[in-house]
Formats: C-alpha cells, sequence, structure tokens
C-alpha cells in the first residue's frame, strides 16, 4: 500500500507506444503513438468505441501484453523490467465477467497467496472491503450472483495489495443495481487506500461519475486526455465532440 | 494366401462403395484412394522387409525406424500446425519413446536384435505415440482455449504460466491416455489384437503370443514422453507472453510418473487382473502372504519366462 500523497509522482507513463498484431503475414495495427501519465492515486477512466485498443492498453500495464514499440513505465520502471510476478501484484487487473475457480470463496481469496506459497490470514478483512458478508467464505463461488462474483473477483485482486487497479468493464455484464454496487465498492478501495485506477468503462456516465481524467482512444490513438469535467463539457478535440454525440444520442445519456 | 485369393476380400470395398453410392454418402472417392494407397504401401513394405530381413543388417533397421518416426511425427503435427514449430518437440517425444522403449525390450533381452522383431514392435510404438500426441494437442488446444479466461486470470494474479495452464495439462494428458488405458481394459474380451491374431494365425502358440502382446500393452503405457509445448502459445491472443519452461517440466514428470507405474509394478492394470499381473503378484508373494525379499520385476518376469 502506498502511502505517498496523492498525485506525487506517476503510476503508469506511456511513452511512444505501439502495439501491432501480425496475422498470416498481415499487420493489423492496435496502439499507434500513445503517450501519456497517470498520477499516483487518481482515477482515470478510459472511454471509447469497441475495438479500439482498450483492453489492449490495459494488458499492456501488467505485461499480458507487451509493447512493440516505446516503453510503459510502472512506477518509473519499464514494465519489461520488472519480475512479472511482482509485477502483476502491484498491477492488479480485474476482468469484465468474473471468473471464479472451482471451490468456495475462501478458495478464490487465498488464490494469489496460494500461487506464492503463502498463506492468507484475514479472509474477512477483503470480503468486508467489497461489501460482502464472512457469511460468504464457505460457499461456492459459482453459486453467487454476478455482483457478488464480480466483488469476489476484486476481493482476490485486492489481497495482493495493489497499488494500481485496471479494471476492464467490470460492470458492463452486471444489471443495474449490482454495477452500482460494485462501482462504489471500488470508489471506496481508491478512498481507502489511495489505489490508482485506470478504469475502462462502455457507460459514460460512469466515466464521468468517477473519473478524475478521462481518456479517448478511438482506433488505437489517444485522441484526448483531459480531467474529466473538461472532458465532456469542453472537449478540445473535435473528434471528442463527435464521440459524445454519437454516444449520446445511441444511449440516450444525457451530457 | 495367393494374391488372386486376397483380391477376393476387394468385394467388401465394391460393397462398401455401391452403399456409399446409393446413401449418397460422398466416400467414394476417399475410399478408393484408401484402397489404393493401403495395398501399394502394404504390398510395398511387405517387400521391403522381406529385403530388410534377409540382409539383417544393422544400418536398415535404424533407416526403417528413422522413417517411421519422420512419418510419425509428420502426420500428429498436423493436429498442432498453429503450434508453428512444435513438430521438432513431436519428433523428441516419439523419438525418445522409441528409444527408451526398444532401448529397455532390448537391454534386458525381452527380445532380441533382429529385424523381424525390432521393426513391427517399433511399428507399433511408434503408432501408438503418434496417436497419443495427436490426441494431447488437440486436446490441449481445445482446453487453453475453452479456459483461457481462468488462464488470464491465473497470470493477473501473478502466477506462472505453468500454474496457469497446470490443470488443463493433466486434463489434456488424461484424455490422451484414456484410449490406451482403455483398449488395456477390454483387450481379449472385446477383440483379439493384431498382433497376437498374427501370431496365432501363423501356428504361434497361443501362450507366446500372448506374453508378447502383454509386452506390447506394457510398452504403450510409455508414449506420454512428451517434451512441453513450451512457448508456442505466443501465437494465441489471450495468451501471450506465457513463457518458456511452460508445459515442458510438467509434461515430463507426469509422462515420467505414468511410465514408471506401467513398467515397475503393473499396477496400472491391476484392475484387469492380466496374466502378467498375477504371476507378478504371485511371484512377489510369500507363501505366508508378506513381499518377498526380492521382488521380481517386469522384466525378470519377461526374461525369465516364469
Amino acid at each position: 500500500m502506498t502511502n505517498q500523497p496523492e498525485g506525487s509522482a506517476d503510476a503508469i507513463t506511456f511513452d511512444s507506444v505501439h502495439k501491432w498484431y501480425e496475422h498470416a503475414g498481415r499487420t493489423q495495427t492496435v496502439l499507434t503513438d500513445i503517450s501519456g501519465v497517470i498520477l499516483r492515486g487518481t482515477i482515470v477512466t478510459l472511454v471509447g468505441p469497441s475495438g479500439s485498443g482498450k483492453s489492449t492498453l490495459l494488458s499492456l500495464c501488467n505485461l499480458l501484453v507487451s509493447p512493440d514499440a516505446g516503453q510503459v513505465m510502472i512506477d518509473g520502471q519499464e514494465v519489461r523490467q520488472w519480475s512479472i510476478p511482482a509485477l502483476r501484484r502491484r498491477v492488479g487487473l480485474v476482468f469484465q465477467s468474473p471468473v471464479m475457480f472451482p471451490g468456495t470463496v475462501l478458495d478464490n481469496l487465498r488464490y494469489g497467496p496460494m500461487l506464492r506459497g503463502e498463506q492468507l490470514t484475514n479472509p474477512e478483512d477483503f470480503l468486508h472491503s467489497v461489501g460482502l458478508s464472512e457469511d460468504l467464505l464457505l460457499r461456492n463461488a459459482g453459486d453467487l450472483s454476478g455482483g457478488q462474483q464480480q466483488c469476489v473477483a476484486l476481493a482476490r485482486t485486492l489481497v495482493n495489495d495493489p497499488d494500481i487497479l485496471l479494471l476492464d468493464e467490470v460492470t458492463s455484464a452486471l444489471d443495474p443495481s449490482a454495477a452500482r454496487d460494485v462501482e462504489e465498492w471500488i470508489v471506496h478501495v481508491h478512498e481507502e487506500h489511495h489505489t490508482t485506477l485506470l478504469w475502462v468503462t462502455h457507460n459514460l456516465d460512469q466515466a464521468r461519475r468517477v473519473g478524475q481524467y478521462t481518456w479517448l482512444l478511438v482506433q488505437g490513438r489517444l485522441v484526448e486526455t483531459a480531467e474529466t469535467a473538461r472532458f465532456f463539457e469542453d472537449p478540445a478535440s473535435e473528434e471528442t465532440r463527435q464521440f459524445l454525440c454519437s454516444a449520446g444520442s445511441r444511449e440516450g445519456v444525457p451530457l | 494366401m495367393s494374391f488372386l485369393t486376397m483380391s477376393f476380400t476387394l468385394a467388401f470395398v465394391g460393397l462398401a462403395l455401391f452403399l456409399s453410392v446409393w446413401l449418397k454418402l460422398g466416400l467414394e472417392r476417399d475410399m478408393v484412394i484408401a484402397t489404393i494407397r493401403s495395398t501399394i504401401q502394404l504390398i510395398a513394405i511387405g517387400y521391403i522387409l522381406k529385403v530388410v530381413f534377409k540382409l539383417d543388417n544393422p544400418l536398415f533397421i535404424v533407416l526403417m525406424v528413422a522413417v517411421m518416426i519422420a512419418v510419425a511425427t509428420q502426420n500428429a503435427t498436423r493436429r498442432g500446425q498453429e503450434l508453428g514449430g512444435v513438430w521438432w518437440k513431436i519428433l523428441m517425444a516419439i523419438g525418445i519413446t522409441e528409444v527408451v522403449t526398444q532401448g529397455l525390450l532390448l537391454g534386458f533381452r525381452i527380445t532380441p536384435w533382429e529385424p523381424k522383431f525390432v521393426i513391427p514392435i517399433s511399428g507399433m510404438i511408434v503408432g501408438n505415440a503418434m496417436v497419443a500426441s495427436g490426441l494431447l494437442l488437440n486436446r490441449l488446444k481445445s482446453e487453453t482455449h475453452s479456459h483461457r479466461q481462468e488462464i488470464r486470470a491465473v497470470l493477473a494474479l501473478g502466477g506462472t504460466p505453468k500454474q496457469a495452464v497446470m490443470p488443463f495439462l493433466k486434463q489434456a494428458i488424461r484424455a490422451s491416455m484414456i484410449p490406451t488405458i482403455d483398449s488395456a481394459k477390454t483387450t481379449g474380451l472385446v477383440q483379439l489384437p493384431g498382433m497376437m491374431t498374427g501370431q496365432i494365425i501363423a501356428g504361434a502358440d497361443p501362450v507366446q503370443a500372448v506374453r508378447y502382446q502383454l509386452l506390447i500393452l506394457f510398452s504403450f503405457v510409455d508414449p506420454i514422453f512428451i517434451h512441453g509445448l513450451g512457448g508456442h502459445y505466443h501465437h494465441r491472443p489471450g495468451l501471450r507472453n506465457l513463457s518458456h519452461p511452460l508445459f515442458s517440466l510438467s509434461a515430463t514428470l507426469v509422462g515420467v510418473r505414468v511410465r514408471r507405474l506401467g513398467w515397475w509394478d503393473g499396477s496400472i492394470y491391476s484392475g484387469t487382473h492380466t496374466p502378467m499381473s498375477l504371476a507378478i503378484k504371485k511371484a512377489n508373494t510369500k507363501p505366508d502372504g508378506g513381499p518377498t525379499s526380492h521382488p521380481l520385476t517386469i522384466f525378470q518376469y519377461w526374461a525369465t519366462g516364469s
């Protein structure tokens, strides 16, 4: 857990990052020349159309995907210079659909320490931190509701004590009330531990509600990085305006 | 059996062709090709074997076995083409299986170093290893594909690629061993295996034929000597950066364990009570029921013919 004051240093820095995949001799570019800084202890919401490379950008931060050009710095050190297990403890990732490992909720919470041959002494604390009762500890994880599973997945990641959390559309598979719960508990975790959040979301309301900064990714290019209020009220780029208009009219979200 | 009488059996192919045309199964072309290919291949190998047996030159034995391994490798690799570069691992797996198994058979004088023993037994070992490798690759692909979310989740929690893939690797190994173990369980009850049948038809004592068949069966528990498929999942979206030591160690360890089980105590067949497992058990038990001080191994059993 970091004790440094908010915004004292860079948590994540993207420096001219490119990413491409090669399929049968054809090159498909996913990210082009991404540069940006995420300050420690801030919440950055990342929005953009489907297929714009949002998930890939997240995966670069814990080296599930490695950059083809440029650098990604975590706490001032390039990702490829980190020990991968240490990096992935420091930078937690929660997925869109909660993946429960076979077994109980307790088994799931223990999973991270178990991989390192360690014990987990206070599983109930982690359940409380995401608003779940310790009565669930011995329940079969697969029997929980979607919202509860996502909270368990979040708690399981928190057991690793990450400084940075990557959230990949963590509420979009949930019904609205569960989505709201999960969102509130994530914000709560952020407030408690000053965790840096890079939060991919399709829900512009959510991006506006929780974000301090908002980034727009279109076709692998970082179009705009701005404070969230300015992003939605007075975007600098014409492309952002168009994105907000079309997204707004499609979702019926008042902007 | 003359070529003329043999050719009468083509009537069966004719019947199948007729059915295929009648029911519009569209199998005629493949059936004709398969018939022609198998005829030419088998007749050719018949003459080649005749020459090799006559020459009795170690070089030709090695050459024949090398060709078998090459063809088997090429065939099994097709199951994992998208894994790129997997062929040499299959080659290692099949090659090592053949060398280890034949090494034991020959080293303990279970079978003599003669072409008529080495070549047919090698054919069966290599063929079985080929099927097992193909099944393992196929299964590993489908298991890792359908569980890629779990694998990603383990990686994201800081697990090593080996930790992430291990449960699915075990599944795949188990699945690829099932046909071998199942056929071992029903052998003799459902079907009389080919080699044994052949020996009996050729006039051998059925009990002697059974011994050789059991030798083959036990050798078949050997082939999961798959030396890892490390790193090849680099090419699959979602499994990027699974680094190198990936499958190798685990696969080898599991393979060794299965092989030990098959070789040293015969207990993998204990549920089936083969004559061999009963004989070994009997030989290793004193009249008062306690174990003897010098347990009889499978090798000694075969070597002494007791």
